[in-house]
């Protein structure tokens, strides 16, 4: 079971560097902000299964929910501060 | 038991491929948060389903908390990922970003 | 779209103020403490989930701070003590769950189709439209909102106070759909047929 949830592991980070090519090509700030939306939802289950990996996933539960929670505050306040400017069309 | 666990994990797997791929596909920024918002809430919440019914094979008060706390994560993703889809469409809004439609392309 | 809300925000708050300062005293004691007891009921769980000891140093510290969090932010957690209060609206809310749940396994599957469909771009006909909602308070219509946002093809980007949404909507098919069903079970839930 250990290989099947390194196979997912790994997986899940061949997405996530899908997803960077939105976060660093995008045409706009907000297409960035999506992709670093999707990574930081795919880090949080790939938190979980470096836990079960390790055998330790009483400590890295925690850890993955903090950086849940992280990750919506960041996204929320990007959002929040790019909002006041106009032109976002071009950059 | 492990079949569960294993073909839940595979449907999760193939929810975040489709949030990943729409992410590249779609046309415009708006389009483009469809799957970012539905597709990886519904893959995460398959994904560590599956892990805390992994979790629960050897049954005690440790795992049972774990399992908790996986479901506790399930639950902030399940409020946190519309409100942040709904801020990111509120900044593209007031921005001034028009939606993709057929008739301009 | 900015000036108007912020306009209509301005209007609302101090209306609202007013209605209910004289509403709570007069026969909203009991429901106020039930409100009181919901919020302490939830941080409480959420407590001894983190926590995860059990001896009884750790719960009279639990205890102690969820006491004093939920004397702070009393109009924090649940603004108007009619929510919270009835224990009915919690069981049909709960009850709502299990279909929110079938709905979104099905936006999944829809969204997924088209985003693999070779000929995608002559599927989607992304649009921008109005619809006039019936439903009145602040946690029906917030979850109404989050519900649209998750279920097939449409996303909510702005929510005026007296129910109409705007939402953004991916194709023909999600656009029909979507008045119907979803507003009558969420109206049932929370009492206001």
């Amino acid at each position: 079971m250990d290989t099947f949830f390194l196979g997912c592991g790994l997986y899940l980070s061949f997405l996530m560097v899908l997803s960077l090519y939105r976060a660093v090509f995008g045409p706009t700030v907000l297409d960035r902000l999506i992709g670093v939306n999707a990574i930081g939802s795919k880090t949080a289950v790939l938190l979980i299964l470096i836990g079960l990996i390790y055998h330790r996933v009483d400590m890295f539960v925690d850890i993955a929910l903090a950086y849940a929670m992280l990750n919506f505050i960041a996204v929320l306040a990007a959002s929040r501060y790019f909002q006041k400017r106009k032109g976002l069309f071009g950059e | 038991m492990d079949v569960i666990v294993v073909f839940l994990i595979i449907c999760g797997l193939i929810f975040f491929t489709g949030g990943a791929v729409g992410i590249l596909r779609f046309p415009d920024f708006y389009s483009r948060l469809h799957p970012a918002g539905k597709l990886d809430t519904g893959g995460a919440l398959l994904i560590m389903v599956a892990l805390a019914l992994f979790n629960l094979h050897h049954f005690s008060l440790s795992t049972l908390l774990t399992g908790f706390k996986i479901i506790l994560i399930v639950v902030f993703v399940f409020l946190s990922s519309p409100t942040a889809i709904h801020g990111i469409v509120d900044a593209g809004v007031r921005a001034g970003l028009g939606p993709w439609t057929k008739k301009n392309d | 779209m900015k000036a108007q809300a912020q306009g209509k925000a301005i209007h609302h708050e101090p209306a609202r103020e007013s209605d209910s300062r004289p509403v709570v005293p007069s026969h909203g004691t009991a429901r106020s403490l039930l409100s009181y007891a919901m919020a302490f009921f939830i941080l409480f769980c959420l407590w001894v989930i983190l926590s995860g000891k059990f001896d009884l140093f750790h719960l009279s510290l639990g205890v102690i701070s969820c006491l004093m969090v939920t004397l702070f932010s009393k109009d924090l957690l649940f603004p108007e003590p009619r929510t919270a209060g009835s224990f009915a609206i919690w069981i049909r809310f709960i009850r709502y769950i299990p279909w929110l749940l079938y709905q979104i396994f099905m936006a999944n599957l829809h969204v997924l189709y088209l985003v693999f469909h070779p000929k995608m771009m002559d599927l989607i006909d992304p649009q921008i439209f109005r619809l006039q909602s019936s439903l009145k308070g602040d946690l029906a219509l917030v979850t109404f909102a989050n519900s649209i946002t998750l279920t097939p093809g449409t996303i909510t980007v702005y929510v005026s106070i007296d129910g109409t949404f705007t939402v953004h909507a991916l194709d023909k098919q999600s656009r029909e759909g979507l008045p119907g069903e979803m507003e009558r079970r969420i109206a049932k839930a929370f009492g206001e047929e």
